[in-house]
């Protein structure tokens, strides 16, 4: 499976949580597959996803899902020990780890050869980290949603992209509407 | 009171209670007072443009954040303050040691010293220097101001307002 499948089959889940989803192609999939206003997209700054998400989760009671990259993860890298050390039981990061730099022509990453995203969680200090293949992650998902413990998902599916819209709402309209859904 | 002491209790009295940390010497004093104060959670990040995307969610959950770092930090947080904070109009108070700066004793400071303001200025993000100690008068003001505007600001604390580093 490739993301876009993924997160089609996971949008019914999706679809009840606070979700910050990454930059470029993933968010563009994830608005035109089920526009939310519960969905925060990213339309900038690579790498930020799991930032953001743990700020929100450690803000607020609600469960947060941060829906990375591993190449973005492999660019805020310090973000691992951050949420090692503070990992609230409403947070979980979901990595869909498919070894490529999707939204820039699908380069390869590290990941696709010897690093290994979970062993490397687990080192900074994540105590619940959870490996899944790409047709298990609507199950696991939904398990970490139930279990409230902060968990780290390392998904591990196809490298490829769904032609999608580049998402044309204005950054203050997401950022509004989503704080609204935070709130209600 | 210490400068420690009056810059925590004005970010308390604005109702700031999510800070994030990125270490500097001049900043080590104000850190220590953040991480006993019970209003306030301290998360130490390991790279400011972490610590904005902290601050960007920890606001959108209803805390009003602020980020405390050194002026090099300029230099690595350009794209995060250009396409976050600024574009999605977040507020955001940058508690910032001006390194390389009057007493400064390392020179490889003076090189994202020169740089700073002209960065700032480029970002059209609010600047405000504090060089004497009676400069914290204003920070209330300014967290007031940072929150009404939505916008990030910059709070420029040099080593002459610390009371010197390295000489002190």
């Amino acid at each position: 499976m490739i993301r876009s499948e993924i997160l089609k089959e996971i949008a019914p889940i999706l679809r009840d949580q606070l979700v910050v989803c990454n930059i470029g192609i993933p968010s563009q999939e994830l608005h035109a597959i089920d526009d939310q206003p519960t969905n925060f997209y990213m339309l900038g700054t690579m790498g930020l996803s799991s930032s953001i998400g743990l700020g929100l989760a450690l803000a607020q009671p609600k469960t947060v899902i941060s829906i990375d990259g591993d190449g973005s993860v492999l660019t805020n890298l310090g973000t691992l020990p951050t949420i090692g050390n503070n990992m609230p039981s409403n947070f979980i990061l979901m990595i869909v780890d498919n070894g490529s730099y999707g939204s820039t022509g699908d380069q390869p990453t590290y990941t696709g050869r010897k690093t290994d995203l979970a062993g490397m969680a687990r080192a900074a200090g994540c105590d619940n980290v959870v490996e899944v293949q790409d047709v298990d992650t609507g199950k696991a998902l939904q398990e970490a949603i139930d279990a409230q413990v902060g968990t780290v998902m390392i998904v591990k599916c196809d490298s490829g992209n769904a032609k999608m819209p580049v998402i044309t709402m204005d950054p203050v309209v997401i950022r509004d509407r989503f704080m609204k859904a935070v709130e209600a | 009171m210490s400068i420690d002491k009056k810059i925590t209790d004005d970010l308390v009295a604005n109702d700031i209670s999510f800070v994030t940390t990125v270490p500097c010497k001049q900043l080590a004093g104000v850190i220590e007072e953040i991480d006993q104060r019970e209003e306030i959670f301290h998360i130490p990040s390991n790279k400011e443009d972490e610590g904005m995307g902290l601050c960007a969610g920890a606001w959108m959950g209803g805390k009003r954040p602020a980020i405390i770092m050194q002026n090099t930090a300029i230099g690595v947080t350009i794209n995060t303050l250009a396409t976050l904070i600024q574009y999605y109009r977040m507020p955001l108070p940058m508690l910032i040691s001006y390194r390389g700066e009057l007493r400064e004793p390392v020179a490889c400071q003076v090189e994202m010293a020169v740089h700073t303001k002209a960065l700032l200025a480029q970002m059209n993000i609010p600047t405000y220097h504090f060089h004497n100690q009676s400069d914290v008068e204003e920070l209330d003001m300014i967290l007031k101001y940072t929150f009404m505007c939505n916008k990030p600001v910059a709070i420029l604390t040099d080593a002459n307002f610390w009371g010197g580093y390295g000489d002190q």
